[in-house]
């Protein structure tokens, strides 16, 4: 198990991913094609409510609310669960959590669960780690089963398979499911129903779910799921055993709380102003749903999170995608280039908080160019913690030292101005310098990587303080 | 009122006409520049790249060089959006620091809000698109002010442009350290651009400018780039 792929660091850093995902044109259109219809949805439905901006911060208070109180409120959770019958288990990292389920799973005699879709789930690598005790995880959210049926990975947090346009959908059902009807078009409903009579079997057969959940309400110990289209329903309520791994940070302190998330979530992350299937459940309901619930409340990295003033807003994070939906990197490389679970615009600033001393190219991976913070439901200042995340990673000494010599320059206003100069006349030797004004078309390294795309400019024959030296002073 | 502009380090430098016309804007409308010697640069560079223990000396040496004035004018949204932003932030409790961190205005902050004017007096008979730069739109809040002030000019032939709020692919060191999604995202801009036909685009930061204008002087567009503060020193 220690020995398995950690799915929250990639195998690349992010440039060089990126790089291989920007040459799959493919790809690019079926991201920029989904990317701007969910961004366009989200922005009609958001535009309905005249207090979506009292309802951001009522999140945002609400989740620094929790992150002041978590110790408290997980005490109050574990209490109000285990008194209606679930169980309440505690894991410190991936490792821990895995081994907990698969217990649970072959505790209860079961080979083979189904799952609601869950990104604690993955971040814990949990199907993964199942199969190496013999037990099959089945996703049963429709895109979490075209990437599973693919072999594939997830690119996105709310809708996994983004990255396929429905012909390679169709292809991916022609190959790898066994009871792929005949004759199968790339028709959305067409393929749909294919996905649930296949679906159908394994729910009537099943006795073991794992699910995630998006809140935890510590007053009542009851988990909420959200989804989209139903099997999340069937499997929390159909089996036997129900096991859910749930992030420490998802709790919710009253019951009240979730008036503000049911209206934040649904708009944030599917564009739509209701929730189509919001499923709840407190314990054990004796001979209604599953009789053996459990809850593995997982840490794993989060504790460390919630010590770093700045970086701790991370733990806010309702997965909502949102950020993902408008940001203009995510849109042209793809989640597979952020090499973790969580992509996108939060995934760069979650991924190296819980993996501390990896991930270092993902808080660069970002312009700064905000659209991230102005779309985020729950106001995190994903900027602002990018730009804390830059200071902590180890630079390369060469970039050390050009900043630490420029840092100098620029603190001393004389060998500032006298270095503008050396610039200046330096500039002057190039022989397009007069005629055009990109005039640099190859630079020597690191300019190099400027001039592959663009050209560059040179300095002016004449400062702007030399100018105002000559015209004002 | 004792206006103070500070040019910034990449227009002192690549782009001293634009600080050129931010003068002659001011003079034009009867208000007096000064322009402190001592300024050097506002560790925005330092600040994003991850150092920004070194940017510390630079944020003092600005505050140092225009605590004294009324207003600090510079035309460039992201250096302003690092005074006013991270300033504060790197420099908490600290009242000189908040209090040139209100008083340093990107240049359409300076016209409209501060001294209530939208029309400078300029005239350009050219076909124009404006680029909201992305410091300027969601850290300065500049909104339409750079619009306001260029619909005002005489003559002018604006044209919208499409995909205008999404980023350039610049970021600073982005474009040097993630080369390849920097351009893919260059490209798109540049686009956009080429439907427009207009022979000038126009933006409050000639950091993108020189981002966007360098891609396209690479596939020798029609379209040139200039900071909006030359289109309205005009005349």
């Amino acid at each position: 198990m220690t020995d398995a792929p950690n799915p929250l660091v990639g195998a690349a850093p992010f440039p060089a991913a990126a790089r291989v995902e920007l040459g799959k044109p493919q790809l690019r259109r079926n991201l920029r094609h989904a990317t701007h219809t969910i961004r366009d949805k989200r922005l009609r439905v958001v535009s309905e409510l005249d207090d979506w901006e009292d309802l951001r911060a009522a999140g945002s208070a609400i989740k620094a609310h929790v992150r002041q109180n978590l110790p408290e409120l997980l005490v109050e959770f574990e209490a109000a669960a285990t008194a209606a019958g679930a169980t309440v288990h505690w894991a410190r990292d991936a490792a821990e959590a895995c081994r907990i389920v698969a217990n649970l799973v072959i505790g209860a005699g079961a080979t083979e669960l189904v799952k609601v879709k869950s990104m604690a789930t993955q971040e814990i690598g949990l199907n993964e780690s199942l199969e190496t005790v013999g037990v099959s995880a089945y996703e049963t959210d429709l895109a979490e089963l075209i990437v599973q049926l693919a072999g594939d990975t997830p690119s996105h947090i709310l809708v996994p398979a983004i990255h396929y346009n429905r012909t390679e959908i169709r292809d991916i059902f022609r190959q790898h499911m066994p009871d792929a009807p005949d004759g199968l078009t790339d028709d959305p409903p067409v393929l749909a129903e294919a996905a649930r009579t296949h679906l159908r079997r394994r729910f009537m057969t099943t006795k073991v779910a794992v699910s995630g959940a998006n809140f935890a309400i510590a007053s009542t110990g009851t988990l909420v799921v959200l989804e989209s289209e139903g099997n999340g329903r069937m499997c929390l309520t159909l089996p036997e055993t129900l096991i859910s791994v749930v992030g420490v940070e998802k709790l919710l302190p009253d019951f009240t709380d979730l008036e503000v998330f049911m209206q934040l979530l649904p708009r944030s992350s599917t564009g739509e102003r209701m929730n189509p299937y919001t499923s709840m459940w407190t314990g054990v309901t004796p001979g209604d749903g599953p009789q053996d619930v459990h809850v593995v409340l997982l840490d794993n990295g989060r504790s460390s999170v919630l010590a770093d003033p700045i970086g701790r807003q991370a733990l806010a994070c309702i997965r909502c995608s949102a950020c993902l939906n408008v940001c203009p990197v995510y849109e042209r490389a793809g989640g597979h280039a952020y090499g973790s679970v969580y992509p996108g615009p939060i995934g760069a600033i979650l991924s190296p908080q819980l993996t501390p001393g990896r991930n270092e190219s993902l808080p660069f991976a970002s312009t700064l160019c905000g659209a991230c913070y102005d779309a985020c439901p729950v106001r995190i200042n994903i900027p602002e913690v990018l730009i804390h995340l830059r200071q902590t990673v180890r630079h390369r000494p060469a970039e050390r030292v050009a900043f630490r010599i420029l840092a100098d320059l620029m603190a001393h206003p004389r060998r500032y101005r006298a270095a503008l100069r050396a610039a200046r006349a330096g500039a002057g030797l190039h022989p397009r310098r007069r005629r055009v004004a990109f005039p640099v078309r190859r630079a020597p390294w690191p300019g190099s990587r400027w001039t592959a795309a663009r050209d560059a400019p040179l300095p002016a024959t004449e400062t702007f303080a030399d100018w105002w030296a000559r015209e004002r002073a | 009122m004792r206006i103070a502009l500070f040019i910034t380090c990449v227009n002192d430098s690549l782009y001293p006409r634009t600080g050129i016309a931010v003068t002659r804007i001011l003079e034009r409308l009867g208000h007096t520049v000064e322009f402190p010697a001592s300024q050097t640069c506002c560790g925005q560079m330092h600040a994003n790249s991850g150092f920004a223990a070194m940017a510390g000396p630079l944020v003092d040496h600005f505050v140092a060089t225009f605590a004294e004035f009324d207003a600090v004018v510079a035309p460039s949204g992201s250096c302003v959006a690092m005074v006013r932003d991270q300033y504060p932030r790197m420099r908490p409790g600290d009242d000189t620091v908040a209090a040139v961190a209100t008083k340093t205005y990107e240049l359409s902050e300076l016209l409209v809000d501060v001294l209530g004017v939208t029309d400078v007096g300029a005239r350009f008979p050219h076909r124009v698109t404006y680029h909201p730069t992305c410091h300027g739109l969601r850290l300065l809040r500049l909104g339409d002010k750079p619009m306001r002030l260029l619909r005002a000019v005489r003559d002018i032939d604006l044209v919208e442009l499409g995909g205008a709020d999404e980023c350039c692919g610049f970021g600073g060191t982005f474009a040097l350290k993630n080369p390849d999604v920097s351009a893919a995202m260059l490209a798109d801009k540049c686009d956009h651009i080429d439907v427009t036909g207009a022979e000038l685009l126009v933006a409050a930061d000639n950091s993108c400018l020189t981002h966007i204008g360098g891609g396209l002087s690479r596939r020798a567009a029609a379209t040139r780039v200039m900071h909006y503060a030359e289109v309205l020193a005009h005349d």
